[in-house]
This record gives C-alpha cells, sequence and structure tokens, in this order.
C-alpha cells in the first residue's frame, strides 16, 4: 500500500551504501550474493520471533479460537495437551526448531499442516499474481514514458491522476467497481472465483495438477475451459493490477525525466540523434533498472493486495484463506502463513536483488 | 490542517521571524509552485480542506446518526434505493448511507492522527538515538527496520489487531488498535528518514563545535540535529495519512474494523456490501468507496506536490523574474520517484548510464 513512501525509502539503501562500497573498495559480485543471502536469516528471524511473541501476547490459540464454546476443564486440558501451558520461551525455542526445518505448524480448524495449505492455495495466489504484473509493466511502462515525454503537458497532468488514482483507490474497492460494470452491470464477465463449476470439475480429472488453472487448462486442451479460466481472471488481475501499474508508471516517468537531463543524452543529442531515438534507446533503457528492483518490494504489496483482491472475488488462494482463518480465529493458521510469507518476501527480494546486481554493476557493493 | 500542522511546528527556521509564515511548508511550497503543479497542489489542499471540515462538523452534515435505524416513520429499511429521505440510500443493515460516510471521515480522522503522532514520536526517537550513538544499538535497530519495511503492512497491521483488539471492539478500542497498527506498520519509515539525516548532521562543523564548548548529548540532538533533520517529515506525513486510510479501510474490509454501532467506518461497511454488488445494489459501495478515494487523493496530491516542488529535477520552473528561488532536494539521497539503488543514488558516482 506504498507507491511513494515505498520509493523514498527504497531510494535510501543506494544512498547509504555509496560510502560503504567505497570504503571496502568495491568487492565481487561473488561477495555480494554471499552477504546478501546471510542477510535473509536475520530478517526471517526477526519477523518471525516478532510475530511469535505478538500472538502469542495475547493468550494461547486454543482459548482463542474455542474460548466461550468449551467448559473450563476441556479447556485446560486442550491447552495442556498442544504444550500451551509450558514457559513460553521453551514453546519459542521449539517452534523456532520447526520453522527452521520447514514446520510452520498445523491450523487448528480444519487440522491441516500450514506447508500443506501453501502447497494448495498458493499456486492459486502466484497465478493472480503474475497476471497482475502483467497488467502493471503492460500500462505502466509505456505509459510512463509517455508521461515522461510529454512533461507538464496535458497528456502528463492524465496519466499522473490516473497513476495517483491507482494507488488512492483501495484494490476492495477497485474490485466493487468492476465487478458492478462488468459482471453484475453487463454480465460481460464473471462476478467471482477461478472457474466456473463446470470447468473446475474438468480440471480436477487432470493428472497430477499444477494448480495454475490457466497452465492445466491448456494441458487439457479444452478451448471452452481455457477461455473460461481466463474470463474469471480477467478481473481481478486489473483489480490488483492497477494498483501496481501506478507505481511502475510514476517510476518509469520520474526515471525517464532524470536521465533524460543527463549529460550523456545531451551530447548524443548534440550529435544530431533524432529525439525519438534519444527517447527509447538513451533515456528508457536506463530507467528501466530500478524497476527490476522495485518488483522485490512489490512482492510484499502484491501480498497484501492478493489478502484482498482475493476476499472480494472469492479468488481461493492463500490470502482468500487467511482472510477464513482470520474470521475462525485460528490464529496458529494465521502465525504460520504470516511466517512462511516474511520467508517467501525475504527469498524474492534476495533474488530480485541478485538479478538487479547482474544487470547492474553499480548495484553491487 | 490537521495533518500539516505538527510538521509545521517542527519546521527548521533558519530564517529570522520576519520571513514568518512564507517558510511555512506548503505555504512556501504554494508560492513557489506554478502550473499543472500549482494546479496539483490547490486540487488536493481543497479536497484535504473539505475531508477536515467534513470530520469536524459531521453532527451537523449528517441528516440521521450513523447507528440509526429508525425515525418517528418507523424503520428505514434495508437496502433502500436514494431517495428524498435517504439521498444515498440503506445500507443492508438498514443504516442511512450518506451518514454513515459523513461519519466515516471522523473516524478517519481520528486514526490517521493518533497513528502519525504516535509513529511520529517513536520512529523520531528512535532514529535520532540509533543515528546519533550509532554502535550495536544502531545496527540492531537498521536491521529491524529492515525487516518490518520488507514485510507486507497489512499483514503486519492484521497481526497487530489480533493483539491489541482480539478482532473488533468498540469505537476507541476500534480507533486505537487500527491506529497503533498502522503505527507499527510506519515507524521503520521515520526512523529511516531522521537516522539517515542524523548520520549526516552528526559530521556538520557546527554539532562538532557545540561538543567542544560542552552541550550535552541531549540538547546537541535536540536542539541542533533534530531541528535540521526534519526537513522531509511534512511531506512523509502527508503520504503517512492517506496510507493510514488505506490500511484502516483494508482493516475494516477483512473484518477488523470498528463495529457499526460504535462507530462508522468505510473499510467495514464496503465489505457488509460485498454481497449486494452481486446483486447490482450500487449505492452501498460506491458512496464509502468514492470517499475513501477522494481523501486518499487529496492527500497524495498534496504529498507528491510538496515532492515535486522539493525535487529542482521535477519542478516545473517559471520563468526567471522570480525572486522565489525552489529549495533543493529536501530527500537525502536524491528525489522520491527514483528507485531503490536508484539512478538519483548513483548519479553521484558520475557513472555513464549506458
Amino acid at each position: 500500500m506504498t507507491t511513494a513512501a515505498t520509493e523514498l525509502a527504497a531510494g535510501e539503501p543506494a544512498q547509504e551504501d555509496a560510502p560503504a562500497r567505497s570504503r571496502r573498495g568495491g568487492g565481487g559480485l561473488g561477495a555480494y550474493i554471499l552477504i546478501r543471502f546471510l542477510l535473509i536469516f536475520p530478517t526471517v528471524f526477526i519477523l518471525v520471533t516478532t510475530v511469535f511473541f505478538l500472538m502469542r501476547s495475547t493468550g494461547d490459540p486454543i482459548t482463542a479460537a474455542l474460548g466461550g464454546r468449551l467448559t473450563g476443564a476441556e479447556l485446560a486440558q486442550r491447552v495442556q495437551e498442544a504444550g500451551y501451558d509450558r514457559p513460553i520461551i521453551v514453546q519459542y525455542l521449539e517452534y523456532l526448531g520447526n520453522v527452521f526445518t520447514g514446520d510452520f505448524g498445523t491450523t487448528l480448524s480444519d487440522r491441516r499442516p500450514v506447508t500443506e495449505v501453501l502447497a494448495t492455495f498458493g499456486t492459486a495466489t502466484l497465478e493472480l499474481a503474475c497476471y497482475a504484473l502483467l497488467v502493471a509493466f503492460v500500462l505502466g511502462i509505456p505509459f510512463g514514458r509517455l508521461a515522461a515525454y510529454a512533461r507538464d503537458r496535458w497528456p502528463d497532468a492524465v496519466l499522473r491522476v490516473f497513476a495517483i488514482l491507482c494507488y488512492a483507490t483501495p484494490v476492495f474497492f477497485t474490485g466493487l467497481v468492476l465487478k458492478l460494470v462488468f459482471a453484475s452491470g453487463l454480465g460481460w464477465l464473471p462476478v467471482a472465483g477461478r472457474a466456473s463449476t463446470r470447468a473446475e470439475i474438468e480440471l480436477q480429472f487432470l493428472e497430477d495438477p499444477t494448480g495454475i488453472y490457466l497452465i492445466d487448462a491448456i494441458r487439457l486442451g479444452d478451448p471452452e475451459v481455457i477461455a473460461d479460466v481466463l474470463e474469471h481472471a480477467v478481473l481481478p488481475a486489473i483489480a490488483l493490477g492497477l494498483l501496481t501499474a501506478g507505481v511502475f508508471l510514476r517510476l518509469v516517468r520520474t526515471n525517464v525525466i532524470g536521465t533524460l537531463g543527463m549529460g550523456y543524452v545531451e551530447a548524443a543529442r548534440s550529435r544530431g540523434v533524432a529525439e525519438r531515438r534519444l527517447l527509447r534507446k538513451h533515456a528508457y533503457r536506463p530507467a528501466l533498472i530500478p524497476i527490476i528492483t522495485v518488483i522485490g518490494l512489490q512482492v510484499a504489496l502484491l501480498m497484501g493486495g492478493a489478502v484482498l483482491t482475493e476476499t472480494t472475488f472469492e479468488w481461493k488462494g492463500l490470502g482468500f484463506q487467511l482472510a477464513e482463518y482470520l474470521q475462525a480465529r485460528d490464529f496458529v493458521a494465521v502465525q504460520g502463513i504470516v511466517a512462511m510469507l516474511a520467508v517467501i518476501v525475504a527469498v524474492t527480494n534476495f533474488v530480485v536483488d541478485i538479478i538487479a546486481a547482474l544487470i547492474d554493476p553499480r548495484v553491487r557493493y | 490542517m490537521a495533518t500539516v500542522a505538527p510538521a509545521a511546528e517542527e519546521t527548521p527556521r533558519t530564517a529570522p521571524a520576519r520571513r514568518g509564515w512564507r517558510r511555512l511548508p506548503v505555504v512556501h511550497q504554494l508560492r513557489q509552485s506554478v502550473g499543472l503543479q500549482r494546479g496539483m497542489l490547490v486540487a488536493g489542499l481543497v479536497l484535504t480542506a473539505v475531508f477536515l471540515l467534513t470530520a469536524l462538523l459531521a453532527p451537523v452534515l449528517a441528516p440521521y446518526g450513523y447507528d440509526q435505524l429508525r425515525d418517528a416513520d418507523g424503520a428505514f429499511g434495508a437496502q433502500q434505493p436514494p431517495s428524498a429521505e435517504h439521498w444515498l440510500g440503506t445500507t443492508v443493515g438498514g443504516y442511512d448511507v450518506l451518514s454513515r460516510v459523513i461519519y466515516g471521515s471522523r473516524t478517519a480522522l481520528m486514526v490517521i492522527v493518533v497513528a502519525i503522532v504516535l509513529s511520529l514520536f517513536a520512529g523520531v526517537l528512535l532514529g535520532l538515538v540509533s543515528g546519533y550513538f550509532g554502535g550495536w544499538l544502531d545496527r540492531v535497530l537498521v536491521v529491524v527496520c529492515d525487516a518490518v519495511y520488507a514485510f507486507p503492512s497489512l499483514l503486519l497491521a492484521i497481526v497487530m489487531a489480533i493483539v491489541i483488539s482480539g478482532g473488533q471492539s468498540s469505537m476507541w478500542g476500534g480507533i486505537l488498535a487500527a491506529a497503533i497498527s498502522i503505527t507499527v506498520v510506519f515507524i521503520p519509515q521515520y526512523f529511516r528518514v531522521i537516522r539517515a539525516e542524523t548520520v549526516r548532521i552528526k559530521g556538520e562543523a557546527y554539532v562538532e563545535s557545540a561538543r567542544v564548548v560542552g552541550a550535552g548529548h541531549w540538547r546537541i540532538m535536540t536542539r541542533h540535529v533534530l531541528r535540521n533533520a526534519t526537513r522531509t517529515l511534512p511531506l512523509i506525513l502527508t503520504l503517512n495519512a492517506s496510507e493510514a486510510i488505506l490500511t484502516l479501510a483494508g482493516l475494516g474490509f477483512l473484518g477488523f474494523g470498528i463495529e457499526p454501532t460504535a462507530a462508522a467506518e468505510w473499510g467495514f461497511d464496503l465489505n457488509k456490501s460485498l454481497s449486494d454488488v452481486t446483486s447490482g445494489i450500487w449505492w452501498t459501495s460506491i458512496f464509502p468507496g468514492s470517499a475513501i478515494v477522494l481523501v486518499v487523493l487529496g492527500l497524495t496530491l498534496v504529498g507528491e506536490s510538496l515532492n515535486d516542488l522539493a525535487d529542482p529535477r521535477l519542478r516545473s520552473r517559471r520563468s526567471a523574474d522570480t525572486g522565489d528561488v525552489g529549495e533543493t532536494s529536501v530527500v537525502p539521497g536524491g528525489s522520491l520517484g527514483a528507485g531503490p539503488a536508484g539512478l538519483a543514488g548513483i548519479e553521484g558516482t558520475g557513472g555513464n548510464a549506458l
């Protein structure tokens, strides 16, 4: 839910890194990757620890979920069985050990390991996130370039207001409006879900499904199912994608304006390079590099957005499931999913940073 | 301008008092702006002012109470379309939509104020101490804040909401829960900005002189460092205010909102309107949603304009005859718009970007 603020704080590391880089006298890509990799551990450790102690400070999860529905004695027995009556530090160390071995706990409401929940619903969220990123790229990058080129003229004004609107509109409201217009109003697209019941049933017959409906539908080879799956994806993808599109648009605009003012562009212009080519080749390409790094931050944003988008469209992914567990007050599941997302975010950021370093050597330090 | 006023008091008054109000943030930028940028700033200020007035005058403006279900003529009825009695219709719960939209601005404003005051205090204090003293405390705080910052803010807010209120609550309980949840998300932002500035200012000659003269740490921190480290705050304040509204609405939408009988909250109302949308009932969702969009739009326009005006690369310049020279970038390390490891940071190294 951050755009300008994200960019602000995102700009910080570059600035802080500069002295660090000169102090260490450079350093190879290998060293950078190693340091960056080792940084994953404290990040995950801090988040897992914070979430554990915060969640446990309200009391044990069993009382939270079942309190009022069971008698005191039954409750005490359940609490004891689950080991929640032991000292908190013992529970914490056990939890940390479990997390380290990949065990994020078992949900209270439907008794499933949290990792299994991730495997079942994670693919749906991944599919949605990919569609959303696609929408963001298709809208954000060309329009950002256009806005930079038409700086301070009307296309720029329109596009900037559009970008701010993308940020100002909560994803669930975008979703509601899209549903009102295109689903219940015009009736062009389905209201909710990932596929119609018929398509869902057909997809279930597939051997070892990937869980990504589009891939499964293509493997199934039924054009009707493919169309059905795509129809269901349009509105959620636009709702979530617009959020990121605004960020991309602004970023591309600012960076293209920045590069257009640089010495080498001026030099190329004085050599007689055409304005069009100047924009396309000289100013545009280097302006795209920061986008790669921002995608890393967008992962966190998309996760938050996915929870809301999936709830709006009943898209049965991780976010939808998280909302369900929240309603059921199943805090073991919530804690598990949140901790696992922390790992995913940390690892994604690592990968993105490495890609950025491979593309642009100046990022390394 | 409740969202701007706290910053105004902390603005460094480098110039003597006679330049007074012209140097205040917002006023100064308004004078400095031109053309399209001025239009955006003014539009933002107008929207923000309307929001503040609505929030303050809610009991006068709203035709009914936010939890009123009936009047002298009997019950309002659920999901009534807009009519003379109910300009914006009624909700699925039988409340008047217009009244709840108006009262919702109160809740939003209270959450913003509490969240910003809390995170400002905590973030500024931590950033100042961390940047000034350095050492292991600094390193630990930086790693912790980075970790928290990288995490999806909504999920963090959900965890905090569970911790604080167990999920649902009275008006003040709900407002405090939402505000504190948002605070936790914001602290790293203030921390990072203030810390970076503090580290920079710490090396300045006047801080050194103050130390030689024998000023205490606390005095140096508050008088010499803090006063000069607050340049970016007005900008972050407006952006965080809009983010606070979005987070509050997100929490409300997921059912962590404030009970409808305790206060009106836009996100909660949108959640309740989810089922209406399927049957084509539009008035229960469009109005609270638009309220969120307009308020966030207003605050963001103000923040955006302040950002652009502060960055020489982005500021539209008026013709040369003006005496009012703009400030150079207030953002440590360059433009806000530049990405992480962005060109702003790299430019300084003078590289050929291709």
